[in-house]
């Protein structure tokens, strides 16, 4: 109960922290101050304070973007243990569902960035659709690793990876999904060498494109939600790459909090690190992780 | 009542051409019978609306014939028992269809795709002839039941396979054969392509159902086989379903991926008889048998949805169109119902029947100790086709009632009548409601299952037990209500919502004609997967510091219509002219031709033996 609660208050309190600490890492690197830690939860709240303003276009469909959005990714984070924690919500096969809430909130937010117009919007829909047909076979190859190696289809499980398999002749197959999520990981929560969050060049962005028309508790909405997608993927990942727990409870949740910023200090270093992708490069980065989930997966199955 | 499991009623009358027939009705046919009923209904109340005789004096009588007629033989060829009752029903369902489709017979485009439909269902026909002659003469009666193990040779069971694939594979639209299909759906009335496309294919899967599980002991190749169909057919379907700019056609393309999908579960369940797993072909049949259900009601929907779209903006063609959202409210609320269904997103019916598919391919691959089956391979493929439907929705959504109307010469759409939109509401709310409370189906569904398989298994474990649709139900009502409060908290904080014009990055003038349209959306995954689309694209040569007006074109033709069979008639036409002076259209050529070929088939009887030996003998 105490953990479920804990799980809950992580799940909707931590992310915005985590940009932050994205931000601070590249700041660093850079040789800035750069902005405070906890400049994202300023800016969500400054923006849910401000008031609404609408395309002259936009329907019903576009205020229904931030808000299925958030609440689909929020309920994909009630399906992900947390470290050695179970999720609150688990079921055989709730890794579908789990993949595809995401999917849900990719056809709001398009359909809202259509809904206006503009062709700014359309072109990063239009880019959005197609990266996301290759991360999702990608996707459901690391999810047939983890499958088979837990013998299980709830992720409650499934992301229980043991210290063991790493040494039982998993590890291969271990690291290549994990390589393979990262990029997963990083083309979902649009990060350099995907996208750029920070760009203000509009032609080629992808998910900041999408949202130009997106205003005041709106926009609060997506930054938010987008922030929570990203803690989501980075719980994940954490769960396969670090699966060493102590078994008791006070130590494991810093732990995983722990996990968290550090990946979240290594998006920092990597995107200091590296220039964007050309957009038409951009799909054979994604094919490298499918490469990397199916022979993951054909090697453990060989 | 049929819908019940237990032992099937068997109706048995005399018929004098064919010994005794039989009709009779067990869970399998009930299944069935439920889509054909609810929306014969609609459908022809749509039609009322759609089609009304003041306006089509010529055809509307015998459009609301006809469907009547379809609906008949469908339900006969579902209740048969008796090979010739069952091909009397397909026949009428077939033919029916034929002058439905052709109901706007004066179009030249409208003929082409009833003589294509027209060759293709008599193909398919041939090929049942064949199969019921070939079960005649193996199993020595014409009544369809359980052939027993070892009673036809593996020929005759393969023979007999492969002509169920091919007869009911042309009707279902499977992907090399399903030739017919987009032309046909494109040019037929609205509520005609709902039907065909929600209802009559779905006629040819029952048929690869009830035939393929009476067969007995099934190699693992034959559940391969239509596994690999699906997946393929799920793939391109949706690919081609992409490269597609009128409405009507685009929808059509994706009855192939949704008949893909249902076919994967068919061939998972195949698999499981082949290898003696009953959890394998519980979730295969359940997720196939489910998904023919969800697709009828959301195609339909679908398809309804598009007419209404036709009739209130005067216009199929996806990039003309724009802005519907703001002028017909109804429609564009029933199209989003269906188009969030057909992605298979929760909380709607589409992503009950594939986590139920899902869940079996992955079912295949946890076994403990045991070896993983290729099947499970099918499921990032199956990943895949969600994901570039869900792209393909949101082109069509997103294009066609978002944004600003593309031609500001147009008239503005208006909404379509209650007549209209009425009907689509039932199919709307069951979308929701098998959403929202899959555990429902779960004895249906049993008992759909079992009527086919429980032969070969002595008890077959429930659906519930094997899926947990009830968490799926929790989670997906437990969405829609968290939805409901954050748009009803934003509905209460955002009454004063100032009105500004989209932000086009500061360009001055925004106007409808620079929004993004269908084809630039689906460039970059039509660039993706150009190998099999090959677009054919005249790209104008822009020159000079002054160009003159240049206009872009691009058209995706069907991979097999155009490329494979329409060059391969042209072939051989070409091929037999030398034919053509054999026949010059004289009655004494014709006479002469019957005298040479009596005069042959008299030489028959010449006992050439005799005459040899008494020639040459001694």
């Amino acid at each position: 109960m105490v953990d479920t609660v804990i799980h809950v208050a992580l799940l909707f309190l931590l992310p915005p922290f985590l940009l932050g600490v994205i931000n601070k890492t590249k700041a660093k690197l850079a040789g800035r101050v750069g902005a405070p830690l906890l400049q994202a939860y300023f800016d969500i709240a400054k923006l849910a304070r401000k008031g609404f303003v609408l395309s002259g276009t936009a329907t019903w469909v576009f205020r229904a973007g931030p808000a299925v959005a958030l609440s689909a990714v929020a309920a994909a984070g009630l399906l992900i243990p947390f470290g050695r924690f179970d999720a609150p919500i688990a079921f055989a096969g709730d890794l579908i569902l789990f993949a595809y809430l995401f999917g849900m909130a990719r056809f709001f937010t398009m359909t809202a960035a259509l809904d206006t117009g503009s062709s700014f919007e359309g072109m990063g829909a239009s880019r959005e659709a197609a990266f996301s047909c290759l991360s999702e076979p990608a996707l459901f190859f690391a999810f047939l690793v983890l499958a088979k190696l837990s013998g299980s289809l709830s992720l409650g499980k499934m992301l229980m990876v043991s210290p063991e398999s790493f040494a039982s002749g998993a590890a291969a197959p271990l690291i290549l999904i994990s390589l393979g999520l990262f990029v997963i990981l990083l083309a979902e929560t649009c990060r350099i060498p995907v996208d750029d969050p920070n760009t203000h060049l509009e032609l080629t962005m992808i998910h900041e494109a999408m949202i130009l028309d997106h205003g005041g508790p709106w926009l609060g909405t997506i930054l938010y939600a987008s922030s929570l997608k990203l803690f989501v993927l980075v719980a994940v990942l954490a769960n396969v790459i670090v699966p060493f727990r102590t078994g008791k409870a006070w130590l494991d949740w810093p732990i995983f909090v722990g996990e968290t910023l550090a990946l979240a200090i290594v998006i920092g270093f990597l995107e200091s690190a590296m220039a964007r992708l050309k957009m038409r490069r951009v799909p054979y980065l994604l094919v490298s992780a499918i490469l990397f989930c199916g022979s993951a997966f054909i090697l453990l199955v060989r | 009542m049929g819908l019940r499991p237990g032992p099937a009623a068997v109706y048995g009358f005399p018929w004098p051409a064919a010994g005794n027939a039989a009709i009779g009705l067990d869970a399998l046919s009930a299944f069935f019978l439920v889509p054909i009923f609810l929306f014969g209904g609609l459908g022809s109340i749509y039609g009322l609306g759609y089609w009304p005789q003041a306006r089509h004096p010529g055809s509307a009588r015998r459009l609301q014939t006809f469907w009547g007629l379809a609906v008949a033989g469908m339900g006969l060829l579902l209740v048969a028992r008796h090979a010739l009752a069952f091909m009397l029903g397909w026949e009428i369902m077939a033919l029916s269809a034929f002058f439905l489709i052709t109901a706007e017979d004066r179009e030249a485009e409208s003929r082409r795709a009833g003589f294509i439909y027209l060759i293709a269902t008599h193909l398919g026909t041939l090929t049942l002839f064949g199969m019921f002659a070939l079960w005649r003469w193996a199993t020595g009666s014409f009544a369809l039941e359980p052939i027993a193990t070892g009673a036809a040779g593996v020929g005759v069971m393969n023979a007999l396979f492969f002509l169920a694939l091919i007869g009911f594979g042309l009707k279902a639209g499977v992907m090399p054969l399903h030739f017919w299909l987009p032309g046909a759906h494109a040019n037929a009335p609205s509520h005609v392509s709902a039907m065909l496309s929600g209802v009559m294919l779905k006629m040819g899967i029952y048929g690869l159902v009830r035939f393929l599980f009476l067969l007995p002991d099934p190699p693992a190749a034959w559940g391969g086989l239509v596994l690999v169909l699906g997946a393929s057919s799920g793939l391109l379907g949706v690919v081609f379903a992409i490269g597609q700019h009128d409405i009507k056609r685009l929808l059509a393309y994706h009855s192939i991926e949704n008949v893909g999908i249902i076919l994967m579960g068919l061939g998972l369940a195949m698999l499981g008889r082949s290898a003696h797993r009953a959890d394998w072909l519980v979730l295969g049949l359940a997720g196939c048998l489910l998904h023919v259900w969800n697709h009828s009601l959301f195609k339909s929907l679908l398809f309804l949805g598009a007419g209404s779209v036709v009739h209130g903006a005067r216009e199929r063609r996806i990039d003309l169109m724009g802005g519907l959202a703001g002028s017909m409210p109804w429609t564009a609320a029933m199209f989003l119902v269906g188009a969030v269904a057909i992605c298979g997103l929760p909380p709607l019916n589409g992503f009950v029947s594939e986590f139920l598919v899902y869940l079996g391919l992955f079912g295949t691959a946890v076994i403990p100790g045991a070896k993983v089956s290729a099947a499970v391979a099918a499921a990032p493929v199956l990943a895949m086709i969600g994901a570039l439907a869900l792209a393909c929705f949101v082109k069509v959504y997103g294009m066609v009632f978002l944004g600003t109307p593309r031609r500001p010469d147009s008239a503005p759409a208006r909404e379509s009548p209650v007549g209209m939109l009425a009907p689509m509401l039932p199919l709307a709310l069951c979308c929701v409601l098998i959403g929202g409370v899959p555990a429902l189906l779960g004895p249906v569904l049993d008992a759909a299952v079992a009527a086919p398989a429980l032969a070969q298994f002595d008890a077959l474990p429930p659906v519930l037990a094997l899926a947990p649709l009830g968490a799926v139900g929790l989670a997906s009502r437990m969405a829609i209500a968290v939805i409901a409060c954050i748009a009803a908290f934003q509905y209460l904080r955002a009454r004063r919502i100032r009105r500004a014009p989209t932000w086009d990055c500061g360009y001055a003038s925004p106007g409808p004609r620079m929004q993004y349209s269908a084809s630039s959306f689906a460039r970059t995954i039509e660039s993706m997967f150009a190998w099999a689309l090959r677009p054919r694209e005249r790209a104008p040569r822009i020159e000079g510091p002054f160009p003159r007006n240049a206009s872009l074109e691009s058209h995706v033709d069907d991979a097999v219509l155009d490329r494979l069979i329409v060059p391969a008639a042209r072939g051989t036409r070409r091929l037999f002219g030398w034919f053509r002076r054999f026949q010059q259209g004289l009655t004494q050529q014709y006479i002469l031709y019957v005298l040479v070929a009596l005069a042959l088939l008299l030489c028959t009887l010449i006992p050439f033996g005799d005459l040899i030996s008494r020639l040459f003998g001694r």
